[in-house]
């Protein structure tokens, strides 16, 4: 399996990453690579088999669904890279 | 033996005789920390005032009779993907340099309520995605047996800090083998537990549907006191399991005598280092005069295990990943001329080149198109992997196999071929696929005086016996008693 360098820019764009020309041609050889070495699964006949999406063993239960305290609004936004009042600032999306 | 050589256990019952105190033991491991971090480069953060608040708040309750448990006053290293209320923590990633979470995880929370004073954050592969701690994005961690050499990944800082005797323990996480992998290649006793076991709540994540919590320390009952401390139910995790928590000590001396242990044979693999080959079929000689029956099993989707995990794993981070955007927290690209350009730059910018690597990969395997193909196709290799364990675990107790087929390599060997690099955990990565526990325990040095490391892995929820069966192996061959000269 080899990716085109148009494939890699579709795959960083829907995984909102700005590669440079040097990263997108790397990632283009590294991800061929693997996914040739991944290719392998194509083997096995798994028709009939159901898929695993997690290792759980039962037992999980749900809480009750209670109204707990949560973070005060400033400790909350102590980390934000821009804040506005109580909210996160985020560059204008419309004109 | 000096302060700084006791286990977690040892120390604990010099504070209960009153002969140290956590003040004193804490101020040792910092003094260890000035005097050798500067060459194993295993911590990101030390946190000395917390800390020794953290142990003189502990002798106070000492002295008042209020004592919390066996762990009470000792000093403890925590990997820097556990969120820790006010205390740095970066993942190992620039994306997060200078944030400072907001609360404690329910671990955090818990190691605290036990008394444990925290000295710092320990350095890791970014978001613990590695096997090295070379995609750190600070530095490199360094083998305290070998300072040219890895200490192993991703929970690499977490070993190298214990194994120098920085710490008393620590707590790392383990995806595909990052406990078990950097114990194995630093001379420590590493547990991945069941997944469910231990609540994964303030730990930053990395694939959901495998990630665990668990100890490296230097001997089997030092993890299982560690892992009584940590397990359990937690509201907070809804993939936690609320299922008892047993007496991990009760019985950890009981030996193998009547166990039936598997050697899966797919588990001798091509590329194998033939001396960790020979420890491994010498191990379970040991537990054949121990009175336990070996056989030899089979687990035939073995060879699928690595492809399976280099598509389960990057997916789930990529999905988990998306929340690093510069909006909430974590850096944010400046100058950018709109929202999309925003997240795109600061992603670019906060994430090193591995991240990239796995998200686009994670991001390829779940798009439309490919999903049916690459996704779904793993998640189906994956039931056939459990399957085959299920299998095994209908004849015998637990299976015996080495824990990486390499002991550590020198840094900067693999870190230009990402295949190379995934190889290490050959071994290690099915246990996280199929969910169960496994543990890794000191097996010997090879010729060039490097650990070597033992696998167990059990059933689920079966940690006792498989800590019984580790310490029945260390009390035999106690290779846990040398320690790296620095």
């Amino acid at each position: 399996m080899t990716l085109s360098l148009d494939d890699v820019r579709k795959v960083a764009r829907l995984a909102r990453l700005s590669l440079s020309p040097a990263e997108e041609a790397q990632v283009q050889k590294q991800l061929s690579a693997i996914l040739e070495s991944v290719a392998l699964l194509k083997q096995l006949d798994t028709t009939h088999v159901l898929p695993t999406s997690h290792a759980l063993f039962g037992e999980t239960p749900l809480r009750e669904d209670e109204v707990q305290p949560s973070l005060p609004a400033d400790k909350a936004l102590g980390n934000a890279p821009a804040r506005s009042g109580t909210s996160f600032a985020v560059p204008k999306i419309l004109e | 033996m000096s302060l700084v050589d006791l286990t977690m256990l040892e120390l604990s019952a010099e504070l209960a005789s009153r002969t140290v105190s956590s003040v004193e033991a804490t101020k040792g491991c910092l003094a260890r920390i000035g005097a050798v971090d500067g060459k194993v480069k295993a911590f990101l953060h030390v946190d000395e005032k917390g800390a020794l608040s953290q142990a003189e708040a502990s002798d106070a309750r000492r002295k008042a009779g209020k004592c919390r448990g066996p762990l009470d006053g000792v000093p403890l290293g925590l990997k820097d993907n556990f969120l820790t209320d006010g205390v740095p923590t970066t993942c190992g990633s620039k994306v997060l340099q200078g944030f400072l979470p907001p609360y404690d995880g329910t671990v955090v929370r818990r190691l605290k309520d036990a008394g444990l004073p925290l000295v710092g954050k320990l350095n890791q592969d970014e978001f613990a995605m590695g096997s090295s701690t070379e995609s750190s994005a600070f530095f490199p961690t360094h083998n305290p047996w070998d300072l040219s050499r890895t200490p192993g990944g991703s929970s690499g800082g977490s070993a190298a800090a214990v194994a120098a005797g920085e710490v008393y323990g620590a707590l790392g996480t383990d995806t595909g083998g990052s406990i078990r992998q950097p114990a194995a290649l630093t001379n420590l006793v590493g547990l991945k537990p069941t997944y469910g076991r231990v609540s994964r709540y303030g730990v930053i994540a990395f694939a959901s549907s495998l990630d665990q919590v668990g100890p490296l320390t230097r001997t089997v009952k030092d993890a299982a006191a560690l892992l009584q401390t940590i397990a359990g139910h937690d509201k907070k995790d809804a993939t936690s399991a609320a299922r008892s928590v047993p007496d991990y000590l009760a019985e950890i001396d009981g030996g193998v005598k009547g166990m039936k242990l598997g050697l899966p044979r797919e588990y001798f693999v091509k590329g194998m280092d033939p001396e960790i080959e020979a420890a491994v079929r010498a191990a379970a000689a040991t537990y054949e005069k121990l009175g336990a029956e070996v056989v030899e099993v089979s687990l035939p989707h073995t060879p699928y295990a690595l492809a399976t995990y280099y598509l389960i794993a990057p997916a789930e981070a990529s999905s988990n990943l998306a929340r690093y955007d510069g909006v909430r927290f974590g850096h944010r690209a400046s100058g950018a001329a709109g929202l999309k350009e925003m997240y795109a730059l600061s992603r670019e910018q906060g994430f090193g080149a591995e991240v990239k690597r796995r998200i686009m990969l994670g991001t390829y395997a779940l798009s439309s198109g490919y999903y049916d193909a690459y996704y779904l196709k793993a998640q189906k290799v994956r039931t056939l992997i459990r399957e085959d364990f299920s299998r095994a675990f209908q004849r015998v107790d637990a299976l015996i196999s080495a824990t990486s087929p390499v002991t550590a390599f020198k840094l900067g060997e693999k870190v230009d071929d990402p295949l190379a690099m995934y190889l290490v955990d050959v071994l290690t990565l099915p246990c996280n696929l199929a969910g169960l526990p496994g543990v890794s325990v000191p097996c010997g040095f090879s010729g060039a005086g490097l650990p070597m490391g033992l696998q167990i892995l059990g059933q689920p929820f079966d940690e006792a016996r498989l800590l019984r069966i580790a310490r029945a192996y260390e009390r035999e061959h106690p290779f846990h008693q040398k320690r790296a000269a620095l």
